[in-house]
C-alpha cells in the first residue's frame, strides 16, 4: 500500500519559498516521475515527502495517516540517492542488511531477504566486496538492493541514473521497471531527462519553480500539454514554437510544431529554408534548418529514415495543421 | 621513531622525458638528504657511543669504556619501572581523554549554531600557549590549594581544599597536557565530521537508524583515519612530554609523576652522568619504537585506503 497525498505543501529556505502550496495525489502501485529543469524543486519535493525536511506549512498523508510530522524511518519508505549514499566501510552485503539490522528483522530473515535481492539485481558475486570495489552500475544496484530489503511502501529515486554513463543508463532504466512490475509498489522518480520520464512513468508531474505546470500520463503530455513550457519540455527533438505571423494566422499569439510532424520535401512545400545541421542516425534523420524565415530560432525537423541532404542544401517543409498546438500570450494553450 | 604516512603512488608520466629530471632531482636533493642524514645520525652514534662509557661530568678525564654497566644500572634503577609506567600512564591517560574528548567536541562544533567561528577560534586557542605556560598557569592560578581557583572553590563549598599537584601529581599533569592537547584532536577530527558525505547520514536515517546508531555506525568509521593520525602524532610528543613536569612538580613527590624524558634528565643533567643519561636515551628510543611497532600494528590498517 502506497497512497501518498500532498496538501497544500509549502517549503521555504529562510526568505526563499522554493515549493509554493502544491496539491498533489500519488496512487497506490503508480511510477509517477517528477521532472523538470535544474533547480525546480523536485529534489526539495521529494525530500519532504521522505521527511528528510519538514514542511514549512501542508500536510503530508501516506495512506491515509497523516505522516507531517513522522521521522523519515517512520513513513515507511526507501530512498535511492543520486550519489548512492552507501557505507563505505561496509561489504555490499551489510549494505543492504543495514536497515533491517536497524529494524531488528531476525538473522535468517535478514539472509534470505539479502539472498534474493542479491540475485534479482545480479549482485551475488559481490555480496562481499566493499562499495569502493564496484562500478557504478553496481553501486546503483546496491543502493536499491538496500531499498528493497526494507519491503517499503513506497521507493523514491532521486536522479539515480544521472551519474552513469549512457548504454548502462538505458539498462538500469530498463531494470528499474522492471522492478516496478514485479513489485507493483510505488514509485516516485525525480528526474530532468524528458526521455526518463517519458519511457518509465504512469504519471509525469512536471515542475517549473516548485510549481505543477501539469500532471498526466506520459502521451497525455505529449499530445496535450497544457502551456507553452510543458510543450517545450516534454518531446525529444523539442518542439518547434512559432511566433509573428505564423501564428497570427492560425489565431495564436504562439503555435507550436513538433519536428515529427513536419512534412520534408526536397523539391516542395509551404515554408523554405536552408539545412544547417542533419544528424543522420539511420532510424531517422534530425534537420536543423536557418533561413526559414519564421523566426530566429532555428526550425527542427525529424525525417522518417534516410533523407540525403547536407549542409546549405535548400529543403521545403509542411506542417500538419491537425497537430499543431496554438498558445495565447500566457502562454497557455487555446 | 618513525612516522608512517600513507604513500601515495605517483601517477603514471611518459619514461622517456622524466628519466633525466629524475637523475638530476635525485643529484639535487642529495645534499638535502645527507644533512638530514648527518643531522640524525651524528647525534646518535655520539650517544650510543657515551652510552657504553664511564663519563661523569664531576670527573672529567676519567673516561673509559665500561660495556653494559651504564644500561645495566639504568635498567636496575627502581627509578626506571616508575617511569616507564609513569610514561605509559601518561600517554595512554591523555590519548583517551582527547580522542574521546575532541570526538565529542568535534560533533558538537560541527552543528551550526550561533557564533560558530569565535568558539571554533576559541577552542583552538590553548593549542597556541606555550607548554611552560600553560602548566604553570594551571599550577599557580587553579591547582595551587592557597591561592588556586579550584582551592577557592572548594572552601566556598565547605570543602577541604585539594592539593592536586602533590596527591594527585600524574594525575594532574595527564588533565593539564590533555588540556593543551584537546584543541589539536578536535581540529583534526572537526574537518573529518566535514568531509562526512551528508546522504550518508540520510540514507542511515531513512534506513531506521537513530542517532546514536548514526554515530556508531556512519561517523565513527569515517572518522577511523583521522583518530588514527591523531593518535600516531600524538604519540610522538606525549612520549616526550617534560616542560610541563619540570615547572609543576619537579617529577616528584618522589618519582610519581617521572617520566622517561625527565628520568634521563635528573640522570645526565642533575647528576651529571652523561654515560647513563646516553644509556637512558638509548632505551627510550627503543622503547619509543616499541609503541610505535605496537600502535601500527593496532591501527595502522586504518591509513590504507
Ligand atoms: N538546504 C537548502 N537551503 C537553501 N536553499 C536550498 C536548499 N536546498 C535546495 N535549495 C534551493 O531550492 C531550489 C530547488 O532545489 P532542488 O530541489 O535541489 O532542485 P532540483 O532537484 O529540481 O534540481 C534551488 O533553488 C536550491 O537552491
Ligand atoms: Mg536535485
Amino acid at each position: 500500500m502506497g497512497r501518498i497525498q500532498l496538501e497544500k505543501v509549502t517549503k521555504s529556505f529562510g526568505e526563499v519559498n522554493v515549493i509554493p502550496p502544491l496539491d498533489l495525489e500519488i496512487n497506490d502501485g503508480e511510477f509517477v516521475v517528477f521532472v523538470g529543469p535544474s533547480g525546480c524543486g523536485k529534489s526539495t519535493l521529494l525530500r519532504l515527502i521522505a521527511g528528510l525536511e519538514d514542511v514549512t506549512s501542508g500536510k503530508i498523508e501516506i495512506d491515509g495517516t497523516n505522516a507531517t510530522e513522522l521521522a523519515p524511518a517512520q513513513r515507511g519508505l526507501a530512498m535511492v540517492f543520486q550519489s548512492y549514499a552507501l557505507y563505505p566501510h561496509m561489504s555490499v552485503r551489510k549494505n543492504i542488511a543495514f536497515p533491517m539490522k536497524m529494524a531488528k528483522v531476525p538473522q535468517d530473515e535478514q539472509k534470505r531477504r539479502i539472498d534474493a535481492a542479491a540475485k534479482a539485481l545480479n549482485l551475488t558475486d559481490y555480496l562481499d566486496r566493499r562499495p569502493g570495489q564496484l562500478s557504478g552500475g553496481q553501486r546503483q544496484r546496491v543502493a536499491i538492493g538496500r531499498a528493497i530489503v526494507r519491503e517499503p511502501q513506497a521507493f523514491l529515486f532521486d536522479e539515480p541514473l544521472s551519474n552513469l554513463d549512457a548504454a548502462l543508463r538505458v539498462g538500469m532504466r530498463l531494470e528499474i521497471m522492471e522492478l516496478h512490475e514485479r513489485l507493483a509498489t510505488t514509485m516516485i522518480y525525480v528526474t530532468h531527462d524528458q526521455v526518463e520520464a517519458m519511457t518509465m512513468a504512469d504519471k509525469i508531474v512536471v515542475l517549473r519553480a516548485g510549481h505543477i505546470e501539469q500532471v498526466g500520463s506520459p502521451l497525455e503530455l505529449y499530445h496535450n500539454p497544457r502551456n507553452e513550457f510543458v510543450a517545450g519540455f516534454i518531446g525529444s527533438p523539442k518542439m518547434n514554437l512559432l511566433k509573428g505571423d505564423t501564428a497570427r494566422q492560425h489565431g495564436a499569439a504562439t503555435v507550436g510544431v513538433r519536428p515529427e510532424h513536419i512534412a520534408v520535401s526536397t523539391t516542395e512545400g509551404l515554408w523554405q529554408g536552408k539545412v544547417n545541421v542533419a544528424e543522420h542516425l539511420g532510424s531517422d534523420t534530425f534537420l536543423h534548418v536557418n533561413d526559414h524565415g519564421l523566426g530566429s530560432e532555428p526550425l527542427t525537423v525529424r525525417v522518417d529514415g534516410e533523407l540525403p541532404v547536407k549542409h546549405g542544401d535548400t529543403i521545403f517543409m509542411t506542417p500538419d495543421t491537425s497537430k499543431m498546438h496554438r498558445f495565447d500570450d500566457e502562454g497557455l494553450r487555446l | 621513531m618513525v612516522v608512517p604516512y600513507p604513500v601515495h603512488s605517483e601517477p603514471e608520466r611518459p619514461l622517456m622525458a622524466t628519466q633525466h629530471s629524475r637523475a638530476a632531482a635525485r643529484l639535487m636533493i642529495s645534499p638535502a638528504v645527507l644533512l638530514l642524514l648527518g643531522w640524525m645520525l651524528i647525534p646518535l652514534c655520539m650517544t650510543l657511543y657515551f652510552s657504553f662509557l664511564r663519563y661523569n661530568l664531576l670527573m672529567p678525564g676519567m673516561e673509559e669504556f665500561t660495556g653494559w654497566m651504564n644500561y645495566r644500572f639504568f635498567l636496575t634503577d627502581p627509578a626506571f619501572m616508575d617511569a616507564l609506567v609513569n610514561t605509559l600512564l601518561l600517554v595512554g591517560g591523555v590519548l583517551l581523554i582527547t580522542t574521546v574528548g575532541g570526538t565529542l567536541l568535534a560533533l558538537l562544533l560541527d552543528q551550526p549554531f550561533w557564533g560558530q567561528g569565535i568558539v571554533r577560534i576559541m577552542v583552538i586557542a590553548p593549542f597556541f600557549v606555550m607548554p611552560t605556560v600553560s602548566a604553570l598557569v594551571w599550577k599557580n592560578m587553579f591547582m595551587n590549594p592557597v591561592n588556586g581557583l579550584f582551592g577557592h572553590l572548594f572552601q566556598s563549598l565547605g570543602l577541604q581544599p585539594y592539593d592536586f599537584l602533590s596527591q594527585a601529581p600524574l594525575a594532574s599533569i595527564i588533565f593539564i597536557v590533555s588540556w593543551q592537547w584537546l584543541p589539536f584532536a578536535t581540529l583534526i577530527l572537526l574537518t573529518a565530521f566535514q568531509s562526512l558525505d551528508q546522504e550518508q547520514l540520510e540514507a542511515a536515517e531513512m534506513d531506521g537508524a537513530p542517532a546514536l546508531a548514526r554515530f556508531w555506525y556512519i561517523m565513527l568509521p569515517h572518522l577511523a583515519r583521522a583518530i588514527t593520525v591523531v593518535v600516531l602524532i600524538q604519540t610522538i610528543f606525549l612520549l616526550s612530554i617534560f616542560a610541563e613536569i619540570l615547572v609543576t612538580t619537579g617529577g616528584g613527590p618522589g618519582t610519581a609523576s617521572t617520566n622517561l624524558t625527565y628520568l634521563i634528565y635528573m640522570q645526565s643533567l642533575l647528576q651529571f652522568d652523561v654515560g647513563m643519561g646516553s644509556a637512558g636515551g638509548v632505551v627510550a628510543i627503543i622503547l619509543a619504537n616499541i609503541v610505535a611497532i605496537f600502535l601500527m600494528r593496532m591501527i595502522g590498517k586504518n591509513l590504507d585506503a
